[in-house]
């Protein structure tokens, strides 16, 4: 047989089945990402075995690694299928869901947590209404900007979630990614003025201080947000909000 | 909620839904969102130059009216004016509230937005996030909803699939029928108004810059329902897409805005390493035939210059379907903080350094001009749109809206640069303020309709399922995708023929048949992925039919639209003043006097049944053609 790719794939039909693993073999070409792979197994998915089975079940749409949709587990490592070339990977090349979501089928996951968690911490600036006020918002300086459109490239895709300790299905904490979003509405010059909302929404169960400082956040990000570096600057937030609290004007 | 409050639906959590839904929280109405996926995954994401709005902060005495002419030329007048000429002057305000929503814009050194030059435009323009505009733009407007979905005036239905419209009998859209695509359950969702917020259709082509969710399938299905489809045939190309097998990404226009430069080698049988050839063996065509524009001529004329050097000069690389884009003799660290994201998704995609080497592109299916035909009203004081009035947006089906890539509205026969994130944000906000008019003005709400209206096309929708999942049929739907775009990509692309054209609208009528004899491997009852990929597929080739049967009917070329045996030639170094030039002139009124009408299909069981529309061309006459010399 001429050169393949040799996928391990490990598949579930349903939240509530047991999950399995069959194996694929594709031709081999090096321009192949992952998730073209899985396309063409998916046209005739025919497992190594010489089975044919139900096609796999994973989730894409931008295929530029900026949606966030298709990410997985490669070779045990959260990141995104779609700009993950097989050529970099060593075969078999195992293909997991997340293991911090719940799996809906294959390798597709539920992250609504993460999408809750956003509205939990008020992630959003706080408009009067979305028509014309006939003023400039506020000016940023080209540093400050530099600092935060780092964090407004976050794609809500997981890998961060899934590499902390802390973060689960059955832990309350919000996560980096989420933590990530405070960071940059705090930064925000209008945004500021419900920093303090923010911050106590991370200043409970859930928040700021469950973070182990395992710093494996960090390590997986795709767009290498700072993340620790973000969770650093919200310690500090949160303590002299605790102290205002304490001893002064709740803002 | 009490059944005398009215209801709404949007469909699709791209950057047009996003804001229909913030406009019509804000009025107070509830909705009901619906999306494929979760909505901060939309293709609004991938765009990454910028959107236009005119600050004027440039020192370039730049205008809304230079603007507005901008647009209509660029999309070679075939747009009705009044919507334009709205969108230009409002464009301003749009981006301001975007501002205040946090969107991270690029600032220049006193804090103020910064503006970068974008094709088929003079001035500085297009505000930009990084390389990364359209994602800030999306979470801009995302956050802004989930502040609505927190007081529970926004409820999302992620992973539901739109299926068809519910027409009463006054054929009034009354709501639509959705599957679930976890349980993969049909069910009928009443609502008083509906606002089409699809996206464009880019995987009717197979290979294109587009979200492989971006298929057309939703605006076909209202197209079968009776929407009238407007202007299909005008698809545009990008000139700058990197081929790959499953897709071909975008490089955006910013790389050539911000200096990027376009040639081949001389010669074609050139052997040496790109960065080794000396100057004078470049041909940098864009400069040397457009040198006003340069390498930022609008889009479409890029696209046909590339075309005609690879495949009637033979000049293409190492004689392929491709030409150099060059960034390299700019600073690395300008591209890095100009164009970060678009030089990451190179590099990760393959394996080249675009500050160190040249990039390899050939133009790429990007966007539809056309969509879903929509209505507006005229403000008779200003000539522009009125707004807030419920005529605009609306589709040819009372209580159907459409906004963002599936209308057809703003961008004519070709769209500039920068231009689609400002018409998906201003047609989203429309479309929501002008559904709000619409829902209070109803005598009767959806609710208080009799249940066997929604009942009966509930069961519809299931049947078709049931006879997709039940079929014996021996056509694989991967495989008809795969030759409809073939086809589509061959024979309706950035040169069509009429020969070919007719081959294809037969290969596609075809098509068309044995796409009812498709069969399902799979057989899942949860999360079946290859069902409603059927159905889409399906969808996706009568759509086609609209696009080709347009362009066979249309024997001109206008904007994205080529048909070589119909060209009028600018006369080689001719300018107004001389008699060529003058001739020129005439010819081109002549041809649209024939030829400047909107193209309008409507469905029939046979196929698309074409008409035209006058256009409005009230706001800036067709006097000068476009010369981008």
């Amino acid at each position: 047989m001429d050169k393949t790719i040799h996928f391990r794939i490990r598949r579930q039909d349903n939240p509530r089945s047991a999950p399995y693993w069959q194996e694929f073999q594709i031709p081999y070409r090096p321009e192949h990402n992952v998730v073209s792979a899985l396309m063409e197994i998916r046209e005739n998915p025919v497992t190594t075995q010489g089975e044919k089975v139900e096609p796999v079940a994973w989730e894409s749409n931008c295929m530029e690694e900026v949606c966030g949709s298709c990410t997985m587990l490669i070779n045990g490592k959260p990141r995104q299928a779609c700009s993950t070339l097989v050529d970099t990977l060593t075969e078999p090349i195992v293909l997991e869901p997340l293991t911090k979501f719940p799996v809906v089928r294959d390798l597709m996951v539920d992250r609504q947590a993460m999408f809750e968690s956003l509205k939990k911490v008020k992630a959003w600036i706080d408009i009067d209404g979305s028509w014309n006020v006939h003023t400039g918002g506020p000016r940023i300086s080209p540093q400050e900007w530099e600092e935060n459109y780092i964090y407004s490239r976050c794609m809500t895709c997981g890998c961060c979630m899934e590499a902390c300790p802390q973060f689960g299905p059955s832990y309350p904490f919000v996560g980096p990614a989420t933590l990530a979003q405070v960071r940059l509405m705090n930064a925000h010059p209008t945004g500021k003025y419900f920093r303090a909302d923010r911050l106590h929404a991370i200043m409970g169960e859930g928040g700021l201080s469950d973070c182990g400082n395992a710093q494996n956040c960090v390590e997986v990000c795709p767009k290498d947000i700072p993340l620790t570096t973000a969770i650093g600057e919200l310690g500090r937030q949160t303590t002299i909000q605790m102290l205002k609290d304490l001893f002064g004007p709740g803002r | 909620m009490s059944s005398k409050q009215p209801r709404t639906i949007v469909v699709g959590g791209g950057l047009g839904g996003l804001w229909a839904c913030l406009a019509l929280a804000e009025s107070g109405v509830a909705v009901d969102l619906f999306c494929l996926f979760e909505v901060k995954r939309s293709h609004s994401c991938c765009a990454q130059g910028g959107i236009n709005a005119v600050l004027d902060t440039k020192g370039q005495q730049d205008s809304i009216r230079q603007h507005i002419v901008d647009t209509i030329k660029g999309g070679a007048y075939l747009a009705n004016q009044p919507p334009i000429k709205t969108m230009c002057e409002e464009a301003p305000g749009l981006i301001r509230t975007f501002e205040r929503m946090g969107v991270t814009f690029s600032r220049t050194p006193e804090g103020l937005m910064d503006l970068r030059l974008f094709g088929g435009v003079k001035n500085r323009r297009t505000c930009f996030a990084g390389a990364s505009t359209g994602q800030q733009l999306l979470y801009g407007v995302d956050s802004q909803v989930r502040k609505y979905e927190a007081l529970e005036r926004v409820k999302k239905y992620e992973w539901w699939e739109f299926l068809s419209l519910i027409l009463d009998e006054e054929g009034s859209c009354r709501g639509i029928v959705a599957l679930d695509l976890r349980d993969m359950s049909v069910k009928a969702f009443p609502a008083d108004a509906v606002i089409l917020a699809t996206g464009g259709l880019g995987l009717i082509y197979g290979k294109s810059t587009n979200s492989t969710n971006s298929t057309g399938a939703a605006a076909s299905r209202a197209y079968q329902q009776g929407a009238l489809f407007l202007n299909g045939e005008f698809i545009q190309f990008h000139p700058t897409g990197m081929l790959g097998d499953d897709k071909t990404r975008l490089m955006s226009e910013a790389a050539r805005g911000e200096g990027g430069r376009i040639w081949v080698p001389k010669n074609p049988k050139e052997r040496r390493a790109p960065r080794d050839i000396p100057e004078n063996d470049r041909f940098y065509f864009l400069e040397e035939w457009y040198p006003a524009y340069g390498n930022t001529v609008p889009r479409d004329v890029a696209s046909r210059a590339i075309w005609k050097v690879v495949k009637d000069l033979g000049l293409g690389v190492h004689g392929e379907d491709k030409v150099f884009l060059d960034l390299t003799h700019l600073p690395a660290e300008f591209l890095e903080r100009r164009l970060g994201a678009i030089l990451e998704i190179y590099r990760k995609f393959k394996g080249v350094d675009p500050c160190q080497d040249v990039v390899e592109i050939f133009p790429a299916i990007h966007y539809s001009m056309g969509g879903l035909w929509v209505d507006w009203e005229k403000d008779p004081v200003t000539g522009g749109m009125k707004l807030g009035s419920a005529r605009n947006h609306s589709t040819s089906i009372p209580g159907l809206y459409a906004c963002g890539e599936c209308d057809g509205a703003y961008h004519g026969a070709n769209r500039l640069g920068a231009n689609s994130l400002l018409s998906a944000s201003f047609s989203g906000r429309v479309a929501g303020q002008s559904v709000a008019t619409y829902v209070k003005g109803l005598k009767q709400t959806a609710a208080t309709l009799p249940s066997s209206l929604f009942e009966q096309a509930q069961k519809q929708q299931e049947e078709v399922n049931q006879a997709l999942v039940s079929s014996d049929g021996k056509e694989n739907p991967y495989v008809l995708h795969r030759e409809l775009g073939d086809i589509m990509r061959k024979k309706v692309g950035v040169v069509r023929q009429n020969a070919e054209l007719d081959q294809a609208l037969s290969q596609l009528a075809e098509l068309q048949e044995r796409s009812a004899r498709i069969g399902l491997d799979e057989k899942a009852d949860w999360s079946n992925l290859s069902l409603p990929y059927a159905r889409q597929v399906q969808d996706m080739i009568v759509l086609a039919r609209v696009i080709a049967q347009g362009a066979r009917l249309r024997d001109e070329f206008r904007g994205a639209h080529y048909k070589p045996e119909f060209e009028l030639k600018l006369p080689e170094g001719k300018f107004p003043g001389d008699p060529e030039y003058d001739e020129y002139i005439d010819n081109w009124k002549r041809n649209n006097e024939k030829w400047l009408k909107s193209t309008i299909a409507k469905h029939t069981i046979e196929g698309p049944r074409i008409s035209y529309r006058p256009v409005d061309t009230s706001v800036f006459p067709p006097e000068q053609p476009r010369d981008y010399r």
